[in-house]
Order: structure tokens, then C-alpha cells, then sequence
């Protein structure tokens, strides 16, 4: 039954199951994501989504449970963070965390798809397609400008969208995205929603993890609702949010 | 590809750096051999032999500094690789001795007779060539970095918890060089060397020659750390620095990298040591305390950590002062030295060559800012 | 102690005197005419005599013909020994006063030479001096003389001391044993008495049967060897467990500070061990002072010195945290290098002022001596720093969990910025805690000028030590601390018989080291999301 399931997503997750000395983070999490899919994950503080992505990226190994990549064909709880981030699974951070003492220029040389291999990076040299490619993510996450200056001295909004560019950079199928509102004006707020969506039509699939209802809405895809280490409900923005479970744990307090 | 990877390491700093380290490691042996004792510029030997140490210890920083200052691994053990590599050309000199010992065993060094040892054991075969030493030279501290960094970083033991199991590593090969039956000499360690390929160690010549050498060393570790730090690599590690669960998750193995910057830089360390061994002419247990693995940390703080330069700055001047003081007030040196880490820590975090690197950068900019309203875009 | 045993001598000696008359009932007036005879044959019939006379004196004249001074006079066939201070009468050790003119020594041949010596070995069995019968059923026990036997029987049937009594039968039980025509139930029976003693050297006996010996016989000594090398090994593990918990409590002095202001506050402090070294100065100069001052006041120094190295410690450690630690939080590196600095500034400072020798700190009278468990020995110094460092430990967790400063403390470590918004004041709580930390290390150090030499390089030896017991342990938990730092004694000492001491220390950094490869945290460290977030 689940088998068809798993050929046809590209992130799979079945029966994760993750504790931690005793508290149970996922209990039994079910997912999946179709290839070029966008979706929204929303649930209230603890439900699990941030270890949904630490197991999905390879930062924690899940007790029991499948968790697949690209149609069933890897099992990702057998790899490292740097195998799955080579497979083509981004991520950024909750907290936006870019490299402070490097230019905008170097974060984004540092992600752009190439052999991660020391050696190789050793010798390496940056060549006239990587510039070209850096400048074209300089102008998607609007940091033109900004090229030379230490990653350090950015605004909160914009580590946020350079880290999104480190993301595009890395070229991957799958972007993980955590909070990336958190802290933004509401104008940022809707130029980063119009951002993550034309990164998700150039053919990505893209996971958001967000507290921010608005914005959720303002993306306009489908959303799951974690509770306690479980999928609540999952359908349309308006779907669950009329759905009485979720009213009661989440949105109607 | 090397060639482009030496080169790219060529920035203004460090070509200035190079040239009047090499410019010193030329001067001052001439100035010792070719001008006589009576002439206002003559260089006594041991002075020579003096700077001979701080150019090794100059090494030794650069090491470090690699390491802690781009890659943030405060290493409390690399003092060390720096015996390691000190001992491995120890074994060298000692069986060089031959038969000139007090008790003229041809094969067996003086303590080994004196512990009534029979014959030579296993690991001290092959250090009567020099070709096998110098390979030792390399692989021992080498290896202990790859073993210890492999299970370290694998495991990722981060911030002072590996700080701290490096020191405990520095510690325990310090008990263990105590150890008579260790066969390295135990509690005296290896001295009374008499000549080295050849030439005797004690020698005026032979000692401009090594002086020469050292400095030769840190140009060439200069070179070499430039050319990490301003490569792709050297990017790696300070974003290993900085944010190193991010740099996992772009899809570098920091482990391999930290595996790597940390053998390199045990391998100078270990070169380091082993041109130190015969200017000083001992080489004893007490180089593994943990006491100098991180007076060397010093060097680097004092110097500026992240600035290659600093460390060598830091380590020289660091160490003259210990000199000036150890002749001058010798009470009052552990006092200066302490008080040095707290200031350094506390006052100078870029230290010296960071701090006045940090001057010229907002002065620099203080220009480029002041003249920007005139040329608008 | 050697005094005591003086003492004990001499009053031995006394009661000796004092029986020495009405004993003089056993008659050896027939022995003493034989020595006066002047014939070998006749001297070695006297010694014979002698030793089965059960005479007092006996022992003494026996031993006096062995040195050659036991002579008789001429005239009137007294027999008298010669001491240091004069001439005294042989039965009576009466001095005579004008000394005969007419004494000549008895003389000794071989065989009256062989005789004497198996009085004196039987006479000493017998000997007032418990000591020296000890030490005689021991020589039996391994001479397995077997014309003692008798001696034995009568010795055994006549001693008081318990223990004397056991190596006594065990001796007897050696002859007995290794004699062929004893009986094969009394070699049997003699081979569990054997048993009993239970030594190194039991089993070698046991496994010296020569091989014609009956196989019941063989095989009883091969069960009875076997049970004591299990006692023996139990015996050899027990001491290993006691000193190891006994090393165990000095590692567990030495890092409970730090378990403080490292696993609780996160401060790598590398003057912690001159914290230790303060403590162990402020015990020197107590003790200084009371010497001169009021030397009666001796066995209280200790119990004065604790507060003080507390305060004193605690006081250094608050003006630490106040001056620079506060500067660093957050940036663990720079504390350790700048706690490193004061290290070697406080070192400098103590060697300035005290000089860089070894400073004398007595034990006094109630840490002296040493207890006995079994074969095993313990000095009382060692067993109170076990119950001291127990005491500390057991002090600290309440203090932690119990009081509102504890409570405060443990509030602010785990939530600086929750804590301060409950209106604690953030700051006087870390000095405060700092400053605990440190008074430990103080009150640490009182103990260990017990036990270790005290000078300004005292802290040196134990801050290493201290921070792998806490990291072993795990970070931030006490218990673990606790743990830790007992694991560690004991398996140093297991490891030594085997590894010799430094090896051992060796293996055990080595063992630390892997340790933190697997469980980066410590043995007792929280798991889970919020660790390296």
C-alpha cells in the first residue's frame, strides 16, 4: 500500500519515532512530499517540527521509522548532515546563522553547488560561471549592493535572505525552511513570501516550517498541522484551519 | 595548480613578512660568520642560536595559529607535536654519537647502557639515517594529529572539551616519556649530541646553518598556511569557525577538514621541534608539560589569532620577553606572563597585528566614506 | 611507636622479675651443677634440660651460653651471667656484689651449639615477649622443625593470644602435615589448619608435598591452597576497592569546586587548582600560628583552618569572578587562557611569599595511626578524607538544593535571562557561586596538606585530574561528579598492580579520552535537543 507512496515522493517519512531521555519529540510522524511540492508546516510550540527537520537533514537519528529521499531510493537515517546536504536537501535555520566573518559574496562561493571534498576546495578556483551564478542569486535575495561587506554587519532581514541565497546556491530538490519570517517587518514578511514562491515555480520543492498565520495564507499551499510529535491535520490554509482539533490546540486559544 | 595555490597566498602582509624573515635568515648567520667578534654589527653565536629557538617557535605558532585562529580548535597539546618531532630528531642525534659516549657502546646510547639494556629496541632501528628521520620527522606527529583529530572531530568533540582531552593527550605522553622503560631516555631525555650529517652541532657554521633553516621554515610555513587560509579550504574553516553545524548542512564534512588543518598543522608543529632539538641541544619530558602547549596559545593571542603574521610577531616577541625577563627579574616573569594572558584576553582579543590591522581597516574606511558624496552614482 | 614498643618491653620485663621468685619453684639447681661441670656433654644435657624447665630464667641463661656470656666460679660451682652493668646470679638475676675472682666461661662445642639452638627456638615459643613467639611459630611454621612439635603442644596449650595461638597451630599444623608418618587424617586436619592462615606463604606450602605423598592428603592441601588463593585474591581486590575509594575522595575533593563553577556555571577555571593550593596555605599558616602561639590548641587546627580557606579561596575566587570572569561569560576560551594567566600569577605570588619550598602541615593527633581490616591497613589521615570528602559532597548538594541561594544559583545557570526577569540580581548570584566553587577547592585544599606536599605547584598536579573527573562524570551534574571521581580511584588502583602507577594513570587519560570520543558529555549528561542548540 505504502510502497507507490514512497516511489512517488520525493521526502518520505513514515512511523518517526524520536525520544530524548524520555520525551517522546515524534511520536509515530507520518509525511510526505511530492516532487516540486511547497508546503506549510504549522503547530504550536514543541509539536516537533524542528526535530522533523533535524532527523530529515541527518542532525538526529530517529529511534524507529523510515525516512526516504527522491522516490524511496534513500534512506536518509543512514547518512550524515554533509551526504544529505550533497543529495540535494537544504536548510536554513530558525535563528539565521550565515558565516559572520565572510562577505556576502564568500557565503554564497562557500554554498554554491560544487565538490564539497577538501582537497577539491583546496585547489579550487572560482571560475566565470560561479561568478555569474553568484551575481544572479545577488539579485534574487536583493544584495546586489551588499557584495563586499561582512556577512556580520547585515540587517536581521537580510542574513534571513542571504541564508534563503545560500539555499538557492547549494542548487537542491528539497528546501527546508524554518521560521523565516521571525523578526521581519510585514513588508519583508510578503517580499520573502514572493520569494520562497518563485523559488518553489522555478521547480524546487520547498518545506516551510512557520508560526506566522499570514504568511502561511499568503503562500497559499497546502498545510500539515504537527501536535505533540504527530500530524493533527492536513489539507487547505482554510481546511484546517476549520478544523476543530486544531482550533482547540493551536489557533483558538 | 600548486604553483597558482602558493601564489594566491601572496598578499602585500605576507610578502612583506616573507621577505625579512628570509632577509633575517641570511643576515644574521652572515653577520655571525663573515664579519669579526670585535665589529659593531658581529652577531655572537649564541644569539644565533637564540633566534634560532624563537624562529622554531615562530613555527610552532604559525601551527596554532591555523588552527585556532581559522578553525577555532583551541588546541592545549600542541606542544606535543612539537617534542614528537623534537624526539624523532633526537633518536637521529643520539645514535649519531656512535661510539663517543661516556661508556662507547657503538650501537647503544649512554642510558640505554645504563640501564643495562641489551640491545637497541625495535623503534629506535633505522634513526641512525638521517633520510628516516626526517621521514619520522614528519609521520609521527603527523599521525598522532590524524588519529587523535580522526576520533576527535568524528565524534565532535568541540570547544574545551577538546581543549581539554588535548591537554590530557600533552599530559599523558608527558608521564609516559618519564617512563625509564619507555626507552626514550626517561627524566633526562636525549642530549650530548655530537654531530648532525656530519657537521657538529656545536659549531659556529652548523649553527648559522640551522638558524638559516628555521627562518627557511617559517617562511615556508607561511607560504603554505597563506595559501590554505585565502583558498576555498581556508574559507571552509572559518566558517567552521564561526558556524560549524551551518557549514554541515551545506554539505561540508567539517570533520574531514578539521581532520586535515589539524595534521598539517601538527606536522609543522613537529618540524618545528625537530629543528629546535639540536640548537638547544637537549630534547627532555618536560617539553610535552602542558604549561608550554599553552604558552604557546599565548604567542598566538598576543600576536592576534587569524592574522598568520600575528603569530609569528606573537611568538618572537612573546619569547624575547621571556628572555629579557628570565635574565633580568626572574621572579617576575611568571608574573608578566600571567598577567599577559589576562590582559591579552581581557584588552587585545585581536592582539597586536589584528588590533593594528583593525586601525588601518577603519581608517581606510574613514577615507572611502569621506569623499563619497562628491561622485554620486 | 617505637617508644611503645620500648615500653611495652620493659614492662615485660618487670612482670618477669616479678614472677621470677616464685617461679624459681622449677627446679633447675640440676641443670646449673651440670654447666659448673665443665664437660660438653654435660653442658648439652643442661640445655636440653633448660628448655623443657619451663624455668623463667631458662630462656635468658640459654641465650647468655649462645653470646658466651654465662660462666661459673671455680670454687664454689656458681653459675652467673655477665651483663653490661656487672655479674648476676644465674637462677635469681640477683647482682653479686663482689664479683668471685675465680669465674670462667662455660664452653660451647658444636654440639652443644646444635642443642642451644633448639632451645632457644623452643624457649622462644614459650618467651614472655608475644612478639618474639610470633615471630618463633613463624619460624617453625616455615622450618618445619619437627623436634618442635612437643614445644608446640605445650606452647599452644599455654597461650593466651589469639592470634599468637592461630600461628602457633598453624605451625604445628605445618610440621604435622609435611610429616610422613603422621596420620593421613591428621595431615588432612593439618592441611585445613594451614587453611586458616591463609598467607602467600600457606600456599606454597600446601603446593610443596612431595609427590609420594597420599593423594587424600595431596589433594586436601590442593583444595586448602586453592581456598586460600580465593581469600587471597578477595583480599587483594578489597585493598585495591579501599584505596581506590580512598584516592577516589582526594579526586573528588579536588573537583568538586570545579563540578561547581565548571559543570554548573560552565567556567573553565585553570587557577582552580591554585584555589586547592590557597586552602593547603591557609592550613600552613594556622598551624604556624597556633604553634607558636597556642600550641595546645594543635588538634583543633584543621577544624580552625576549614572556614579560613573557604573564606580565603571564596574570597580570591569572588574578586575573580568580579574582575575578569564577568568580562568572558560566553566565550569559554578566553576564561581558560585568562584563567591560566592568574594561575601562574597566584603561583608566583605564593612562591614569592612562602618561598618555593615544601611547607610542613602536621597531622594531628586523631589522623595519625592507622586501622586495620583483615590484612589490611589503612591510615586514619586517608580514611578521614574519605569521610570528609563524603561530608563536603553530601554538604554541597544541600546546599544547592535546599537553601534560596541554591535555589537562586541553580536558577540562574539554567535560565539567566527568566531568572533575571524573577528579580534576581544575575550578577551577585554568579560572584556568589564563583565564589562557592572556589571555597570549596579552599576547604579541598585543607585536606590534601594532609596527604600531598604542600607547595606553590600543589594546584598544578590536580587540575588536570579534576576536569576529567568532571567531564567523565558529565557536566553540570554532581552525582556524576561524585561517580566520576570514585570510578577513576578504583580503576587507577585496579590498573596498578598490573600497569605499575604511571602506566596506569596513562591508560586511564588514554581510557578518558576514548571516553569522550563516545560520549562526548559524560557519563551522566542531559540528552536531547536543547544541548547544542
Amino acid at each position: 500500500m505504502t510502497e507507490p507512496l514512497a516511489h512517488r515522493a520525493l521526502l518520505y517519512l513514515d512511523d518517526v519515532r524520536v525520544s530524548f531521555d524520555g520525551f517522546k519529540a515524534l511520536k509515530g510522524l507520518s509525511l510526505t512530499i511530492e516532487p516540486g511540492e511547497m508546503r506549510a508546516i504549522i503547530g504550536p510550540n514543541g509539536a516537533g517540527k524542528t526535530t522533523m527537520m533535524d532527523v530529515v537533514t541527518g542532525k538526529t537519528r530517529p529511534d524507529s521509522g523510515e525516512v526516504l529521499f527522491d522516490g524511496g531510493g534513500v534512506d536518509l537515517t543512514r547518512l550524515d548532515e554533509a551526504a544529505i546536504a550533497g543529495l540535494g536537501i537544504g536548510r536554513k535555520f530558525q535563528k539565521p546563522t550565515v558565516f559572520e566573518s565572510h562577505t556576502v559574496e564568500d557565503n554564497l562561493y562557500l554554498a554554491l553547488k560544487a565538490d564539497r571534498g577538501p582537497f577539491a576546495s583546496l585547489f579550487h578556483r572560482l571560475g566565470a560561471d560561479e561568478a555569474a551564478r553568484i551575481d544572479e542569486i545577488l539579485a534574487t535575495v536583493k544584495l546586489a549592493d551588499r557584495r563586499d561587506d561582512l556577512a556580520a554587519n547585515l540587517s536581521h532581514g537580510q542574513k534571513q535572505w542571504l541564508e534563503i541565497g545560500m539555499l538557492l546556491a547549494q542548487e537542491p530538490k528539497l528546501l527546508l525552511v524554518d521560521e523565516p519570517v521571525a523578526g521581519m517587518t510585514d513588508a519583508e514578511t510578503m517580499e520573502t513570501a514572493a520569494l520562497l514562491r518563485r523559488i518553489h515555480d522555478s521547480g524546487k520543492s520547498v518545506v516551510v516550517v512557520e508560526h506566522d498565520m499570514a504568511f502561511v495564507r499568503e503562500l497559499g499551499v497546502k498545510v500539515t498541522v504537527l501536535h505533540e510529535g504527530g500530524v493533527l491535520s492536513e489539507g487547505s490554509i482554510d481546511h484546517v484551519a476549520s478544523d476543530p482539533r486544531v482550533i482547540e490546540v493551536y489557533l483558538g486559544r | 595548480m600548486i604553483g597558482h595555490f602558493l601564489f594566491r597566498g601572496l598578499d602585500r602582509g605576507v610578502v612583506v613578512a616573507l621577505t625579512v624573515i628570509l632577509a633575517i635568515g641570511v643576515l644574521v648567520p652572515a653577520a655571525n660568520l663573515l664579519l669579526p667578534p670585535g665589529h659593531p654589527l658581529h652577531v655572537p653565536t649564541y644569539l644565533v642560536t637564540l633566534f634560532g629557538k624563537y624562529a622554531t617557535y615562530a613555527t610552532l605558532a604559525l601551527a596554532l595559529d591555523l588552527v585556532w585562529g581559522y578553525c577555532g580548535i583551541l588546541s592545549l597539546g600542541h606542544g606535543a607535536f612539537f617534542a614528537l618531532g623534537g624526539y624523532a630528531m633526537g633518536m637521529y642525534l643520539m645514535r649519531q654519537i656512535g661510539s663517543r659516549g661516556v661508556y662507547g657502546n657503538p650501537l647503544l646510547p649512554d642510558f640505554m647502557v645504563f640501564l643495562n639494556w641489551k640491545e637497541l629496541p625495535w623503534y629506535w632501528l633505522g634513526f641512525d639515517r638521517f633520510g628516516f628521520a626526517a621521514l619520522m620527522v614528519v609521520l609521527v606527529p603527523g599521525l598522532l594529529a590524524f588519529v587523535f583529530g580522526w576520533f576527535a572531530f568524528r565524534s565532535r568533540v568541540t570547544g574545551v572539551y577538546l581543549s581539554i582531552i588535548t591537554q590530557a593527550l600533552t599530559y599523558a605522553l608527558l608521564l609516559a616519556f618519564f617512563r625509564n622503560d619507555m626507552g626514550f631516555g626517561g627524566n633526562n631525555g636525549l642530549t650530548d649530541f655530537k654531530d648532525i650529517v656530519g657537521f657538529p652541532v656545536q659549531a659556529a657554521g652548523t649553527r648559522a646553518a640551522l638558524f638559516f633553516l628555521s627562518c627557511l621554515l617559517v617562511a615556508a610555513s607561511l607560504l603554505l598556511a597563506a595559501g590554505i587560509v585565502k583558498s576555498k579550504f581556508g574559507k571552509v574553516l572559518i566558517a567552521i569557525r564561526d558556524a560549524e553545524s551551518r557549514t554541515r548542512f551545506i554539505g561540508y564534512r567539517v570533520a574531514t577538514y578539521k581532520t586535515v588543518v589539524f595534521t598539517v598543522s601538527g606536522v609543522l608543529a613537529g618540524l618545528a621541534g625537530a629543528l629546535y632539538v639540536p640548537q638547544v641541544g637537549i630534547i627532555n619530558p618536560s617539553e610535552f608539560a602542558p604549561a608550554n602547549s599553552i604558552e604557546a596559545v599565548i604567542w598566538v593571542a598576543v600576536g592576534g589569532r587569524g592574522t598568520l603574521t600575528g603569530a609569528i610577531v606573537g611568538a618572537v616577541a612573546v619569547n624575547w620577553g621571556k628572555t629579557w625577563f628570565t635574565g633580568a627579574l626572574p621572579e617576575f616573569w611568571l608574573f608578566a606572563l600571567g598577567g599577559l594572558f589576562v590582559v591579552v584576553t581581557l584588552f587585545l582579543p585581536k592582539g597586536i597585528v589584528g588590533t593594528i590591522a583593525e586601525i588601518r581597516a577603519k581608517r581606510t574606511a574613514a577615507a572611502a566614506a569621506a569623499p563619497k558624496p562628491a561622485p554620486a552614482e | 611507636m617505637p617508644i611503645i614498643r620500648r615500653l611495652a618491653r620493659a614492662l615485660g620485663l618487670i612482670l618477669v622479675l616479678f614472677y621470677a621468685l616464685p617461679a624459681a619453684a622449677q627446679d633447675i639447681s640440676g641443670a646449673l651443677a651440670k654447666l659448673a661441670a665443665d664437660s660438653y656433654a654435660d653442658t648439652a644435657a643442661a640445655v636440653v634440660d633448660l628448655a623443657g624447665s619451663g624455668h623463667p630464667r631458662a630462656a635468658v641463661i640459654v641465650a647468655a651460653l649462645q653470646d658466651g656470656r654465662l660462666e661459673f666460679d671455680r670454687a664454689s660451682k656458681a653459675v652467673v651471667l655477665r651483663t653490661a652493668s656487672g655479674v648476676v646470679d644465674a637462677a635469681t638475676g640477683a647482682a653479686i656484689a663482689p664479683v668471685p675472682g675465680s669465674l670462667s666461661p662455660v664452653r660451647v662445642n658444636n654440639r652443644v651449639r646444635t642443642a642451644l639452638a633448639a632451645a632457644m627456638g623452643a624457649l622462644t615459643l614459650m618467651s614472655p615477649d608475644p612478639a618474639k613467639r610470633r615471630e618463633a611459630a613463624d619460624a617453625v611454621f616455615k622450618s618445619r622443625d619437627q623436634a618442635a612439635l612437643p614445644t608446640l603442644e605445650a606452647a599452644i596449650a599455654k597461650e593466651a593470644d589469639g592470634r599468637i595461638r592461630a600461628a602457633l597451630q598453624a605451625a604445628r599444623a605445618a610440621v604435622i602435615l609435611t610429616r610422613p608418618d603422621a596420620s593421613d587424617d591428621a595431615r588432612v586436619d593439618a592441611a585445613g589448619s594451614i587453611r586458616e592462615r591463609g598467607d602467600q606463604d600457606a600456599v606454597a606450602l600446601l603446593r610443596s608435598l612431595p609427590s609420594d605423598t597420599p593423594k587424600r592428603v595431596r589433594d586436601a592441601a590442593e583444595t586448602a591452597a586453592k581456598a586460600v588463593e580465593t581469600d587471597l585474591a578477595l583480599w587483594s581486590s578489597a585493598q585495591n576497592a579501599l584505596y581506590g575509594v580512598s584516592l577516589g575522595s582526594v579526586l573528588l575533593l579536588a573537583a568538586i569546586g570545579l563540578a561547581i563553577t565548571f559543570g554548573v556555571m560552565g567556567i573553565i577555571n585553570m587557577a582552580h587548582g591554585e584555589m586547592v593550593m590557597l586552602g593547603a596555605y591557609t592550613t600552613f599558616v594556622v598551624q604556624e600560628l597556633i604553634r607558636t602561639r597556642m600550641p595546645g590548641l594543635f588538634d583543633w587546627s584543621l577544624a580552625i583552618a576549614l572556614p579560613l580557606a573557604f573564606l580565603v579561596s571564596g574570597g580570591v575566587g569572588v574578586l575573580i569572578e568580579r574582575t575578569i570572569i564577568r568580562f568572558l561569560y560566553g566565550r569559554p576560551l578566553e576564561t581558560l587562557l585568562a584563567t591560566w594567566g592568574l594561575s601562574l600569577i597566584l603561583q608566583q605570588a605564593v612562591r614569592t611569599v612562602f618561598g618555593a619550598n615544601n611547607r610542613e602541615v602536621g597531622a594531628p593527633s586523631f589522623m595519625s595511626g592507622s586501622i586495620e581490616f583483615g590484612p589490611l591497613a589503612i591510615t586514619w589521615g586517608r580514611l578521614w578524607i574519605v569521610v570528609f570528602a563524603l561530608a563536603v559532597f553530601l554538604g554541597l548538594i544541600l546546599v544547592l538544593k535546599k537553601t534560596p541561594a541554591g535555589l537562586q544559583m541553580r536558577a540562574v545557570t539554567q535560565n539567566r535571562a527568566m531568572a533575571s526577569a524573577m528579580g534576581i540580581r544575575t550578577p551577585f548570584v554568579d560572584a556568589l557561586t564563583f565564589g562557592l566553587g572556589c571555597g570549596i577547592a579552599g576547604i579541598a585544599g585543607v585536606a590534601l596538606s594532609q596527604i600531598d606536599n604542600v607547595s606553590p605547584n600543589l594546584g598544578q598536579s590536580y587540575i588536570i585530574d579534576s576536569f576529567m573527573v568532571v567531564v567523565f562524570g558529565g557536566v553540570g551534574n554532581l552525582w556524576g561528579t561524585l561517580v566520576g571521581a570514585l570510578t577513576l580511584g578504583v580503576v587507577n588502583k585496579f590498573l596498578e598492580p598490573f600497569a605499575g602507577a604511571v602506566l596506569g594513570k596513562i591508560l586511564v587519560l588514554v581510557f578518558i579520552i576514548l571516553f569522550i570520543q563516545k560520549r562526548p558529555r559524560g557519563l551522566f549528561a542531559l540528552k536531547g535537543r536543547a544541548v547544542d542548540a
